[in-house]
């Protein structure tokens, strides 16, 4: 088990470097942040002098090490457009998009799951036409073509809802939904599926043979071995609470992590750039570690039999 | 009166038959092989009787269990009967068990449901069934997850749970196909054992005659989804009327010698969108005449508990030489 985990722990941080890295590299090839930042017209005394403040005068290699030995110090750079540490900017519009992806999580598994489970136990009736229709449809229609069609719906023709901003709690509510409802389809189908695998498998057979009453085959035979491979789609979703929210959160104007992303890009501005995508990296090797530590909870398949450790 | 009597039960899927009109009687206590080739509707003949199949299969006829109609039986009914009444083991152990509970957990379930019987009182009464189908360390393996097991451990386990509910008939499909030539002989040794000691019925599916022959004493032979013909087990390799059990005990090895699977029998079985209009065996059989494509054969009494569907039964079952010239 230690061992298990510290090999996961080695995957996990090599994951996250190499994040750092392609991030850096990109960044660097596409464009000087310089002179995006000064601006085009910028006298070049003025330019080179940002230049050497911000070490972009250095060999490429030295600037990729002395970053990756700031971070490992846990020094994550200041922003080049008003000084200000990186790590403060984004973690100060965490909880704005937090206040988008929890709601929108909590959507997608209670909707997604209940309703994939319904369309397998009623296979091809209406029911199961219905929600797969809605399903592949979710799937399908790009989050801000679904956000502008929300947008377009209520805020603008019933004008029941703002249509962008972050006043009030009701100016959240379109934006949740759209985040949910594209996740929502996404489960249903992949919940689907799954129910379908288990539901044919001689195991359900066995349980029903035994006289076990259909609804107990279903939540205590069924449900457990479909839950299996559903975990990872939702592990999946945990890993993008920060980031999955990029197109949505700039659809509704909403000042979170993913409306900084989209500015600091524009503006090479690098250290804060390179911090999000930091953090979104840990947000998905976490979600994937507690993915695996799950599916050992649930399979006892995948657990090591105790004796057999290697 | 039976234990178990079919009357015309009948099984389609999406138009296609599967079973057409089985007629069978289990009387208790006995041992009755159902044999024929794979796909002949074997399983279905038990999962329709237990409302086991999907719900796309159409059913019709009759399956009475002790006076009580099971086709179009209410759940309650049904799930009283499924391992209370009647338990039902199949062909691949090892995926029949659900791979995420404990071995124990899926005994104490039907014992549990059947019997009444939770908390340690279950747990006790799931190692002596352990004990009795033969697991070594009992105690141990009740919480130990079916893959942890071999093929002929879970085959047992699975007897195990049938047992729990003390059923008075055990379906057991195909049991031993999975599973390699030394542990098919411990189970069938199994089956055979427990039924002596608890006088419980059997219904033993197999495609192997040979298997069917050492276990039972009655055997049906199915064919496209009917009983072609049913006899005592020494009547049937004495004296066997229908042109595929013939064809049938033709292909089986020599009884010293290894055993093979049934297939010496030129041809195919009808697809079942495809039937013929008189007797399915017909495009296979050296004894067709034109009657034979008439209509379908019925079950006609030849001797003592012995019936074949078979039109040319006098030509085919007597020698030769005892025709009238
Ligand atoms: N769930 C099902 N859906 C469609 N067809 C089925 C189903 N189960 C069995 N059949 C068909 O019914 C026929 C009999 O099958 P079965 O009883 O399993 O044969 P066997 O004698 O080998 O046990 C076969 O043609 C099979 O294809
Ligand atoms: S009824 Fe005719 S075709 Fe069918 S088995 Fe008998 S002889 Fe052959
Ligand atoms: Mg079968």
């Amino acid at each position: 088990m230690l061992r298990f985990i510290a090999s996961r722990l080695a995957r996990a941080a090599l994951t996250i470097a190499m994040v750092v890295t392609f991030a850096f590299i990109v960044l660097r090839l596409s464009g000087d942040p310089a002179q995006i930042i000064m601006g085009a017209d910028a006298p070049p005394e003025a330019v080179d002098a940002f230049r050497t403040a911000w070490g972009l005068d250095e060999p490429i290699w030295v600037q990729y090490f002395s970053y990756f030995w700031a971070i490992l110090q846990g020094d994550l750079g200041r922003s080049m457009r008003d000084g200000r540490d990186a790590i403060v900017l984004v973690t100060e519009r965490i909880p704005a998009t937090l206040a988008l992806t929890l709601p929108a999580l909590a959507i997608k598994i209670c909707l997604g799951i209940p309703a994939g489970i319904y369309a397998a136990l009623h296979r091809n009736s209406l029911a199961d036409r219905v929600v797969m229709i809605i399903a592949v449809a979710g799937f399908t229609v790009p989050s801000f073509v679904l956000g502008l069609l929300l947008v377009l719906v209520f805020a603008v023709q019933l004008g029941w809802l703002p249509s962008g901003g972050q006043e009030s709690w009701r100016h959240g509510i379109l934006p949740v939904i759209t985040l949910g409802l594209g996740g929502a389809a996404v489960l249903a189908r992949f919940t689907r599926s799954a129910m379908l695998e288990v539901l044919g498998q001689p195991f359900i057979r066995t349980a029903s043979a035994k006289g076990v009453p259909w609804r107990a085959v279903v939540t205590g035979h069924a449900l457990p071995n479909a839950a299996i491979p559903t975990v990872t789609i939702i592990g999946f979703m945990v890993g993008t609470l920060i980031a999955g929210a990029v197109v949505v959160e700039s659809v509704f104007s909403w000042p979170g992590v993913g409306r900084l992303l989209v500015v600091a890009v524009a503006n090479r501005d690098l250290a804060v750039v390179q911090c999000i995508l930091l953090l979104v990296a840990i947000t998905m090797v976490c979600a994937n570690l507690i993915v695996d530590l799950l599916y050992g909870l649930l399979d006892p398949r995948l657990r090591a039999a105790p004796g057999k450790a290697a | 009166m039976p234990l178990v009597s079919l009357t015309g039960l009948s099984v389609a899927f999406d138009g296609a038959p599967a079973l057409r009109g089985i007629d069978l009687s289990v009387a208790k206590g006995e041992a009755v092989g159902l044999v024929g080739e794979s796909g002949c509707g074997k399983s279905v003949t038990w999962l329709a009787a237990l409302g086991l199949l999907p719900n796309k299969a159409r059913i019709s006829g009759s399956v009475v269990l002790d006076g009580q109609e099971l086709i179009g039986a209410p759940p309650a009914i049904l799930e009283k009967v499924r391992g209370g009444r009647i338990a039902m083991i199949f062909q691949d152990p090892a995926s029949s068990l659900n791979p995420v509970h404990r071995i124990g957990k899926q005994i104490t379930e039907a014992l549990a449901l059947h019997r009444n019987m939770v908390g340690q009182a279950a747990r006790s009464e799931a190692k002596r069934l352990l004990d009795l189908v033969g697991i070594p360390d009992a105690s141990r393996r009740l919480d130990a997850y079916p893959h942890e097991l071999s093929g002929g451990q879970n085959q047992r386990v699975m007897i195990a749970i049938a047992l729990a509910g003390q059923p008075e008939l055990l379906v057991a499909d195909e049991p031993t196909t999975a599973l390699d030539v030394t542990i098919q002989a411990q189970i069938l040794e199994l089956l055979k054992d427990l039924r002596r000691h608890m006088g419980m019925t059997l219904v033993l599916i197999s495609h192997d005659l040979g298997v069917v022959a050492d276990s039972c004493e009655r055997v049906a032979v199915m064919y496209a989804g009917r009983i072609v013909e049913e006899a005592p087990i020494s009547r049937l390799f004495s004296a066997a009327a229908h042109p595929y059990t013939q064809g049938l005990l033709g292909a089986l090895p020599p009884m010293d010698g290894p055993r093979r699977r049934l297939a010496a029998i030129p041809g195919g079985v009808p697809e079942p969108w495809a039937m013929p209009p008189g007797c399915a065996f017909a495009p296979r059989c050296a004894h067709r005449v034109a009657a034979c494509d008439a209509g379908v054969p019925g079950l006609i009494p030849l001797a003592a508990s012995h019936r074949v569907a078979c039109l040319q039964v006098a030509q085919v079952a007597m020698p030769r030489e005892s025709v009238p010239a």
